[in-house]
């Protein structure tokens, strides 16, 4: 254990001392004494952006559970630091924002509970180098942003969301588990360093393909990426510092930590850049188009999130081409990791300050409604000032720090159609486009989310209550983050050198990164396109009542919630029929089908294995023991052909006497004795069974039903018969029972080998046997005297039936 | 002097008369008619034992002999008593213990 390790789970065990703090200081806010938490985990990890900086690792090792090669390995580099920043810096703010934004009569005690162990989960992710630690950690946030979205717990749209997203990142989890696995078998290591050290071994395995598939669905399931991003608008039920921290800064960008960690591992791929790139450009698109019909300010920001991340994702993908190039080309691409590592800071700044605004929002005038909420300009002056600020980031308009990175977004997008290879040149084409048509739709709902609240009319009487300016303390968080928007903006340099290149350097295979942005860089085509964007993007905004309802109307079956819903309501129907296919309630069903298995399981097996009939050992047949078997078949032949129930018994009990004859004919006087008496005993019980039965038909079965079951019958006894005869044929060893023989007298002192073995050589047997019996005796017992009890329960019944006659 | 060929015979006969009992098990018009044949039946099995341990030369079955002897009895009574009464053991229905 180092403070390391210390420092990742420190939440985790404060959110035990959690109860105890909620029941006894009931006067104090909780948040108070949840936020020194990461806060001081915040100081602890700027300590290590020093050393970071200088190109200096740190590596701590605890054991776990080495046997399986599950150690808790921390790693600290670029990469992990800037995440864990990330997660404890937001995760103070958020944390000094929920104060004001839940009120003392909520269950805090919960709230905070769930927020630590969320914390904790995602700097185990992003700290680990340990992949099964890693996943351990992975499935944690899952399951704590399950239960934070699902805070109210009252409401059922909160238990649907909770659902769906638990669902759809659980799914991605485990495919995620599998893609380790195979990395895991195809490296001998689940150390990431130790993979990306041996990278050549697992890219000429077999499993290569398949653990990327795995992965980059476990990462983009997570990460809300096409088609898996629908349940982060419904993950919008929680409460709003959940979404802030969780669906904008956090959790949502653990899946592109994973693709960013994960790249020098897969990079050399073809597959892993068109996937990345194209399905992160798909996400920025759609997220971007359907961001502008919502009608509730989370939804707005939830896909906008939904179409950020598809953007940074699409930098990742495109950073990756640079490993196939060395040098000055390779720099070019490289850029991306940087624009998308710059991005990656400027989005949780922006978002987490967009939705801690829409939280305020919704506190002073009751709703998140576009349609009811307007004009609130001068009545919430800092709000009004704090979103301008934010959301023109987020549409990517100078000075503010979005500008930047979509600038140099577009200009990746734009070199990556120049490389010449994985015909990036012909199809490729696309990518730019897209690109810019998804910043336009960015554009035009940057600018209405704006515009909704703050402009227009002021609608007094369709609010829930009266507006008001937001207090101080819940302003704070935001503020902090806008002015870090504007300072990152004006100042990129800010984060450039600390953060932006150690974590690239993370991302590359090249010692030096360079990372420099500027507000300005010539009339470059990028600087075109953001004209271009602005352009049209006003144009958009100006036509929006024309086209926004056209896009509202597209029909439900497009849309992939309607699909999610689907099979959600099919999935157990269909289970439900087939599993009543098989599962009738009648026991002769059961048995038609394990009899019928059996055959099948016996016939295949003999078909495939290869087996010999040996008759050498076979006695000569005497004439009495023919006689006795024909009796045995006589008899069981008139068991089945009979009509009254009398005579199958009595059929039946010829049969056990004759067994008893064939015992003497074999020399067995002790079975003989036995089968004797407990034949005579079972006829008995049988026929007290048979006075008691009801006058009922006996033969109520089809005819169809009883040709099957003769097949199946016939087939039973073939198969026993054929496997008795095998088996008699292919006796490998001698029987033990000559040391029975020859020591029946001296070692037991017995005449009687058969008893002898059953008091004596095998006597544990017996015991059980002797027990056997007695809780049949017991259990019948119990069955005949407890009766009475039911007795007056149908009593009762019938009491029932006749009142109501 | 060989037995055996004596004890053969008696088998045969003894067989002969089971299968001739037999019928009446099979096609007997009433149950007692069968009761009374299975019980003949028990008897003919003791005489087939008691062969079969000359022919085996054993004294072990002797006991199988009396069992038999003791199970055709019990048997038969307890079929005659179920035709007089309609039930074996005597047990008042209603009396609880």
């Amino acid at each position: 254990m180092s403070w390391l390790h210390i420092a990742v789970v420190l939440p985790l065990i404060f959110a035990l001392l959690i109860p105890i703090l909620y029941r006894f200081y009931k006067r104090i806010h909780l948040g108070w004494f949840v936020l020194p938490i990461p806060f001081v985990l915040f100081v602890y990890f700027l300590s290590y952006i020093k050393p970071t900086m200088s190109g200096h690792y740190t590596e701590q090792s605890a054991a776990w559970m080495p046997q399986i090669g599950m150690n808790f390995d921390i790693y600290v580099d670029g990469l992990s630091l800037l995440f864990s920043l990330l997660i404890t810096g937001i995760g103070s703010l958020v944390v000094l924002y929920s104060i004001s934004y839940l009120s003392q009569t909520e269950q805090l005690g919960n709230f905070y509970c769930y927020l630590l162990i969320f914390m904790s989960a995602m700097l185990g992710v992003v700290l680990s180098d340990n992949l099964l630690v890693l996943y351990f950690f992975w499935e944690l946030t899952s399951f704590s942003s399950f239960l934070l979205i699902s805070f109210w717990r009252h409401k059922e749209k909160s238990l649907y969301g909770a659902m769906k997203s638990m669902m759809i990142t659980v799914f991605g989890g485990l495919s995620l588990l599998g893609g380790f696995i195979l990395l895991h078998q195809a490296s001998g290591t689940w150390r990431i360093r130790e993979m990306i050290e041996h990278v050549s071994s697992i890219q000429s395995s077999p499993f290569f393909l398949l653990a990327m598939v795995f992965i980059i669905l476990g990462a983009m399931t997570k990460s809300a990426q096409f088609p898996f991003y629908i349940w982060l608008p419904d993950a919008m039920e929680a409460p709003t510092p959940v979404s802030a921290y969780l669906h904008s800064a956090t959790m949502v960008k653990a899946g592109i930590y994973l693709i960013a960690r994960l790249t020098p591992i897969f990079a050399v791929s073809q597959g892993w850049i068109w996937t990345v790139t194209a399905f992160g450009l798909v996400t920025l698109f759609w997220g971007s188009l359907n961001a502008t019909k919502q009608q509730d300010l989370k939804g707005i920001l939830a896909f906008s999130t939904v179409s950020q991340l598809g953007m940074i994702m699409s930098m990742l993908g495109i950073g990756a081409v640079s490993y196939h190039f060395n040098g000055a080309e390779s720099q070019l691409y490289l850029a991306a990791f940087s624009a998308a590592i710059f991005h990656l800071i400027n989005h949780a700044t922006f978002k987490g300050a967009l939705f801690m605004i829409t939280g305020a929002v919704d506190h002073a005038t009751g709703t998140r409604d576009i349609q009811k909420l307007g004009g609130l300009m001068t009545i919430m002056p800092i709000s009004f000032t704090l979103s301008i600020i934010t959301a023109l980031s987020m549409a990517g308009v100078p000075p503010f720090n979005g500008f930047l990175s979509k600038e140099q977004f577009l200009e990746a997008m734009l070199t990556v159609t120049e490389a010449g290879i994985f015909s990036l040149n012909t199809v490729g084409l696309l990518l730019p486009i897209v690109a810019i048509v998804g910043s336009m739709f960015t554009f035009v709902y940057s600018f209405k989310f704006i515009s909704e609240i703050f402009l227009g009319e002021h609608k007094p009487d369709k609010l829930p209550h009266k507006a008001h300016e937001a207090s101080i303390l819940m302003n704070i968080s935001p503020t902090i983050l806008a002015i870090l928007v504007i300072a990152i903006g004006l100042f990129p340099g800010l984060v450039s050198a600390p953060f932006v290149e150690p974590a690239a350097k993370a991302i590359a295979n090249v010692d030096t990164v360079h990372a420099e942005f500027h507000m300005w860089h010539g009339f470059t085509p990028a600087f075109f396109a953001t004209l271009l964007i602005y352009i049209i993007g006003a144009a958009l905004l100006l036509t929006f009542k024309y086209w926004v309802p056209v896009l509202r109307k597209l029909p439900k079956a497009l849309t992939l919630n309607h699909w999610y819903d689907q099979t959600g309501r099919y999935t157990p129907y269909y289970a439900t029929q087939i599993t009543r296919t098989y599962m009738t309630g009648f026991i002769r069903n059961n048995l038609v089908i394990i009899f019928s298995m059996m055959i099948i399981i016996t016939f295949v097996t003999l078909l495939c294995v290869p087996f010999t009939f040996d008759f050498v050992k076979v006695s000569p047949i005497r004439l009495y023991e023919m006689i006795s078997v024909i009796t045995i078949i006589v008899a069981a032949t008139m068991i089945i052909f009979a009509r009254s129930r009398l005579f199958s018994i009595i059929m039946l009990s010829a049969v056990g006497y004759s067994m008893a004859i064939f015992f003497i004919f074999f020399n067995a006087p002790d079975l003989a004795l036995t089968q004797f008496v407990v034949e005579t005993i079972s006829t008995a019980l049988f026929l007290l069974c048979f006075y008691h039965l009801p006058n009922m038909s006996r033969y109520n079965e089809t005819t169809s039903y009883k040709v099957g079951n003769i097949i199946i019958s016939i087939g039973v006894g073939a198969v026993v018969t054929v496997l008795g005869l095998i088996a008699y044929g292919n006796r490998h060893f001698d029987s033990i029972s000559s040391f029975y023989k020859e020591h029946v007298y001296d070692l037991a002192q017995g005449k009687n080998m058969v008893n002898v073995i059953l008091v004596d050589f095998r006597g544990l047997d017996t015991l059980f046997e002797s027990s056997v019996l007695g809780i049949a005796g017991m259990g019948i017992y119990t069955l005949i005297k407890l009766r009475a009890k039911h007795k007056n329960g149908y009593e009762r019944v019938e009491k029932i039936e006749q009142a109501k006659k | 002097m060989n037995y055996d060929i004596f004890i053969i015979i008696a088998l045969v006969i003894v067989v002969l008369s089971i299968l001739a009992i037999l019928v009446r098990v099979i096609i007997g018009p009433s149950l007692p008619d069968r009761v009374v044949a299975l019980d003949a039946i028990g008897i003919q099995l003791m005489a087939v034992i008691g062969l079969f341990s000359i022919i085996l030369g054993t004294r072990y079955m002797i006991v199988t002999i009396l069992l038999i002897g003791i199970l055709a009895f019990l048997g038969t009574a307890v079929f005659a008593k179920f035709m007089d009464k309609g039930e074996v053991i005597e047990h008042d229905r209603n009396d609880r213990d």
